[in-house]
């Protein structure tokens, strides 16, 4: 079983290949559609990000309102492609791990390559599951976006498959 | 003549939506736990057992199974003898999936249009509403919650005649090969052959609606799901797909009347969360 904990550094990342089932603890952040759209319109206006991407890991996904007495709901990852347009530059700002589910484009493979990161899919649709790995959930920005918001998590054994490592070697394929 | 309060629909609703998102259907539930005795890939069977250990925690915790809780479809069929009363048919079954979401802590994943802001209706509101007027007094109430991510990868192709059964196959199979680990395999698919453009999505949803436990009641289309199942299990897509012998869990098919000129084929791709229900008020 391999434990990576938080900061996911590209030292963490340069022995790990794709295939290799990680068990991920400590900070991650939410981010999707949306969210994606609003960063990149900062970073277009040359303003600071709500959240420092140096060896940052983002978690594409839109979770449920948490119920009263619970910690978190339900929390599976969203399809990664819509993201890609954004990913290349997210990386080049040394964000190290994207977590999602499904193909990436050529354009992110080939980001992951120059930037030595890494790509990680979670289990789609095992939102129950993966929502117990939260143990806690703070907003970062945008609120208004409501599952869309920004949120940071602390997660304890976060399981992720590697499915884009830093040579570029694809799961998919 | 029968009367029916919309109430009644309403609060039927509301319970049917927070169900579906919390407790896999039976057939499904049946399905997945098959499939991963079955499987003979390690990745996959242990994913499979990952999604069995999922539904389980959705269920003891009230929690969704999956956190994209969809969006609702509502497939009603009234009695022509029946007259609703206490308000407007819409109003109420929209009041029922607001009632719902909100309860049950279900996301609301609706935007009011799909263009230029995007802006969430923030009661996940409005649903699709489709109504057939039959015979009788009875009023049947089919639901879905539908998840986009598979949704995303759904097709239509307008098929030749001359292409016959073989393309109705290549159509369905090639839909499915590209919908891949988008679509959070193993899928459940929906197929709708013939009407029109727009009627064939609708029978691929009806499709994708159905029990999985259930074939097409003409033989040769009953025939034609369990082929295509082979064919689709034959990609190696797998769960989750990272490979294995479950892609897909159950192809559905319906059919209706068409042109002489044409042979629509609609695929609706949908999960392993495929969410439906079926009661009569």
């Amino acid at each position: 079983m391999i434990k990576l904990q938080t900061p996911i550094t590209k030292e963490k990342l340069s022995v790990l290949k794709a295939g290799d089932l990680v068990y991920i603890s400590g900070t991650i952040y939410t981010a999707r559609d949306a969210a994606h759209k609003r960063l990149s319109e900062m970073l277009d206006r040359n303003e600071t990000l709500p959240l420092d991407l140096k060896d940052a890991c983002i978690y594409y996904v839109g979770p449920t309102p948490t119920p009263k007495g619970k910690i978190f709901g339900s929390a599976g990852p969203t399809t990664s492609l819509r993201m890609d347009m954004y990913t290349p530059r997210m990386y080049e700002l040394g964000m190290s791990v994207s977590i999602g589910k499904g193909y990436r484009s050529q354009e992110v493979v080939d980001s992951i390559k120059s930037n030595q990161a890494a790509y990680m899919v979670a289990i789609g649709g095992a939102g129950a599951l993966l929502g117990q790995c939260v143990k806690s959930a703070q907003l970062v920005a945008f609120e208004e976006l409501g599952a869309e918001a920004i949120q940071k998590l602390e997660v304890v054994d976060f399981p992720a498959t590697i499915a884009i490592d830093k040579e570029g070697n694809n799961l998919y394929e | 003549m029968r009367e029916v309060s919309v109430h009644i629909l309403r609060d039927k609703i509301k319970e049917l939506v927070q169900e579906v998102n919390f407790y896999y259907p039976r057939d499904i539930d049946k399905k997945i736990k098959e499939a991963a005795i079955n499987e003979t890939s390690k990745i996959g069977k242990e994913t499979l057992e990952l999604l069995i250990k999922n539904s389980e925690i959705a269920a003891r915790e009230k929690i969704p199974i999956c956190q994209d809780t969809g969006m609702v479809i509502v497939f009603l069929t009234i009695g022509q003898e029946v007259h609703f009363t206490d308000g407007l048919l819409t109003d109420a079954i929209n009041e029922g999936v607001a009632l719902g979401y909100e309860e049950g802590y279900l996301r609301k994943s609706i935007v009011e249009e799909p263009v230029f802001d995007r802006i969430n209706t923030k009661n996940n509101t409005p649903c699709i509403i489709y109504t057939s007027i039959v015979a009788g007094t009875e009023v049947e109430l089919e639901i879905g919650t539908k998840g986009f991510g598979s949704e995303n990868m759904s097709t239509i192709t307008m098929l030749k005649p001359a292409q016959g059964v073989n393309g109705v196959k290549e159509a369905v199979i090639a839909a499915i090969k590209k919908a891949g680990p988008n679509a959070c395999p193993p899928m459940v698919v929906g197929v709708g052959l013939g009407g029109t453009f727009d009627y064939a999505a609708v029978l691929a949803k009806k499709a994708t609606l159905r029990s999985c436990e259930s074939s097409n009641a003409d033989p040769r289309y009953a025939q034609l799901e369990n082929e295509l199942l082979v064919l689709a299990n034959e990609l190696n897509i797998g769960p989750q797909g990272l490979k294995g012998d479950t892609s897909v869990l159950k192809i559905n098919v319906e059919y209706f009347p068409t042109h002489i000129a044409g042979m629509p084929c609609a695929v609706n791709i949908s999960c392993h969360v495929t969410r439906h229900a079926k009661v009569v008020l």
